[in-house]
């Protein structure tokens, strides 16, 4: 899509959202690597494209489902960062109060209805969203994110086939990064596209550069209106790739240093859309670099929030599983 | 004036989601068969025809599917979805979205998730349905934690605890036993609610205490019935739902009795029954006079030909020999 169609303030927000994650993984690399996060972390570093291109067409009052790799789609669906960052700590004042961690942020006030551990598991949380959304009539969309992984699971399947009977509003997006951890994509699957499996299910599926955030704008953008306008569901595949290990730690057997160098060098979405973004008069280096400039101060805020935040209490172990309290004992403890 | 007459539990069933589709327009029923066919066992038959496909919904053969769209439009809170699981035996294929999905949103996102969602199911041996169509299978669902689970013994009981269910805002597995639908009781027609988690002694007694639930609760009373010809007096408990559990009102009552049998049609280990035995032997050791006796079926899955699942299920008989054992 040519950059002139687009308002500046759209194109500086795609350009801000995508930096504040590019700064957001690699400081949680460190502090990974530093040992102030526990668990594992599964970073978003070159896929940021994806997300920021979808996100740039929806509202608040949307709704998305995530990944176990899902930062970036919290932090451009507009998810409260101190809270996911203190969540990475796994402190009381995260988005989960510390329970749920990295593979489990969730910002509800804002759409975003979960990470994910299950690969898959997601995707029929967002046809279920469609599902609200179309019995109450509301000018609203889903959009639920996935890796070519989950295009193999049962809940790929059987999602996209009932928001297709029900022409629901959903869109689908399959962040093909090429690698289900170790297994490449040839190997997963005897396709080309991810979308032509839109065609076995009755819907549109559509292929585009996952590393080109206008690209994924466009594409996404007509997705998305169809879907408002009540037509039903998209199928989208975005080309991508993860610049990281598949987490943190990974030792990367299955891919050469030379490939990933290739990517880093010749894919890298924020600084193809930078070079766009220049070239086109849009905006001048120190603009730019002021954007990079607010967003390692944001992080390193967040970064000071977790750290001093306190450890939730042993008290707190047994909250928060139900919501109905009842009779009888419903949060057992022998 | 209150209103009582005899219907089936089936009905009673039928009667709670009428009220609830008709009080709330978020309850939507989804499910395979449960529209113009009105549900396998017509539990749903007429809400096709009342409240329209929108809020009645057919669905593939997608349990996942299904069931994992009811647990997103539950979290939007844009819905209250009842979803029929035709058999709990086909949990198999959709289990990750009950208790890895359902049952863990709302802790993992720190108390801010709501899935206030239904999962109505089926189990229960007696119909040569063999090894697939006949299990009970609500330990797997209480092993979990975030799920309540409900277990009714009759239609009374049937049509307040889904009403509790539905209402409730946490995700609820309702399990219907089959040999239940057709027995009749009698039920008020005003829609009334039973609290989950408050166990309903069926039977005051004094001698030995039966924990009892579903269908084993009228093999229990059967086989109470009987002994009290003999002069002896048993007490049958049902706890109505497993989770969350009356665990004072069992207590209490094998504190009374100082005997406990528990009979359960779940698989005996890691079970229902084995879990009141420890509770037992655990909180009211000291009140114990003799071993706790466990009905269940083996450790089998389900046989097809009469002749086996007959010696399957618990009997009366298997019931009342424990019941003689513990006296």
């Amino acid at each position: 899509m040519p950059v002139e169609e687009i308002p500046k303030e759209t194109l500086l927000w795609m350009y801000e959202t995508m930096v504040r994650i590019r700064v957001h993984e690699e400081r949680v690399a460190e502090l990974f690597a530093q040992g102030k996060i526990p668990g594992f972390v599964h970073l978003y570093v070159g896929e940021e494209a994806v997300a920021v291109g979808v996100m740039a067409n929806l509202r608040k009052e949307d709704y998305i489902t995530s990944t176990h790799r899902g930062h970036g789609h919290y932090i451009a669906k507009g998810g409260d960062i101190k809270a996911s960052m203190a969540e990475l700590f796994g402190k009381k004042t995260g988005s989960g109060k510390g329970k749920g961690g990295s593979m489990h942020i969730a910002d509800l006030d804002v759409g975003e209805l979960g990470a994910n551990g299950i690969v898959g598991g997601g995707i029929p949380h967002a046809v279920g969203a469609g599902l609200g959304i179309k019995l109450n009539g509301l000018d609203r969309v889903a959009v639920a994110f996935f890796g070519d992984g989950a295009s193999n699971q049962q809940n790929f399947h059987e999602g996209i086939n009932l928001a297709a009977i029900w022409k629901l509003p959903v869109v689908f997006v399959c962040e093909n990064n090429q690698y289900q951890i170790s297994l490449s994509y040839e190997k997963q699957q005897a396709i080309k596209s991810v979308a032509e499996r839109g065609k076995a299910y009755g819907i549109p599926g559509v292929s585009v550069d996952g590393q080109d955030v206008l690209a994924v704008y466009e594409v996404a953008k007509e997705a998305i209106e169809r879907a408002r306008r009540g037509e039903g569901p998209t199928l989208i595949e975005a080309k991508t790739y993860r610049f990281r290990g598949h987490f943190e730690g990974d030792p990367q057997v299955y891919r050469s240093k030379e490939e990933v160098e290739w990517w880093k060098k010749n894919k890298d979405p924020i600084k193809l859309f930078e070079k766009k973004l220049l070239d086109k008069g849009i905006a001048t280096k120190e603009e730019l670099d002021a954007i990079w400039e607010k967003a390692r101060k944001e992080i390193e805020e967040a970064v000071n929030f977790a750290e001093e935040s306190p450890w939730p209490s042993k008290e707190e172990v047994v909250e928060d599983v139900f919501s109905t309290p009842t009779k009888g004992v419903l949060v057992w403890q022998w | 004036m209150a209103v009582v007459r005899e219907i089936t539990f089936a009905q009673a069933l039928n009667e709670a989601l009428d009220y609830e589709m008709s009080k709330d327009p978020k309850v939507v029923v989804m499910g395979e068969d449960v529209g113009l066919y009105g549900g396998i066992y017509g539990v749903t038959a007429g809400l096709y025809e009342k409240y329209g496909p929108e809020r009645v919904r057919d669905t593939p053969i997608a349990e996942s599917g299904f069931i994992g769209t009811a647990v997103g439009a539950a979290a939007t809170g844009l819905l209250r979805p009842v979803v029929e699981l035709m058999f709990i035996d086909f949990l198999g294929v959709a289990f990750d979205q009950l208790y890895n999905q359902a049952g863990k949103m709302r802790y993992m996102f720190g108390g801010k998730a709501k899935i206030s969602m239904v999962l109505r199911t089926t189990c229960g041996a007696g119909f040569s349905a063999a090894a697939q169509h006949s299990q009970s299978l609500h330990a797997l669902f209480s092993h979990v934690p975030g799920l309540k689970v409900v277990m009714p013994s009759t239609p009374y009981d049937a049509k307040g605890l889904l009403i509790s269910s539905i209402e409730d805002d946490d995700p609820v597995i309702f399990i219907e036993h089959k040999g239940l639908y057709a027995i009749k009781g009698e039920v008020p027609e005003e829609p009334y609610s039973i609290p989950l988690g408050e166990a309903d002694v069926k039977r005051e007694g004094k001698e030995v205490t039966i924990v009892a639930t579903a269908a084993m609760v009228h093999k229990s009373l059967e086989v109470a019935e009987k002994l009290e010809k003999e002069g002896i007096s048993v007490e049958v408990v049902d706890p109505r739902s497993i989770v969350p559990l009356d665990v004072d009102t069992i207590l209490n009552s094998i504190k009374k009795t100082g005997k406990l049998v528990v009979v359960d049609e779940g698989y005996p280990r890691a079970s229902f029954a084995s879990d009141i035995a420890a509770l037992a032997v655990s909180k009211a050791f000291d009140s114990l006079k003799a071993p706790v006796k466990i009905v269940t079926p083996p450790a089998t899955p389900v046989p097809f030909s009469p002749a086996l699942e007959s010696e399957w299920i618990p009997s009366a008989e298997k019931i009342e020999k424990a019941v003689r054992e513990v006296l």
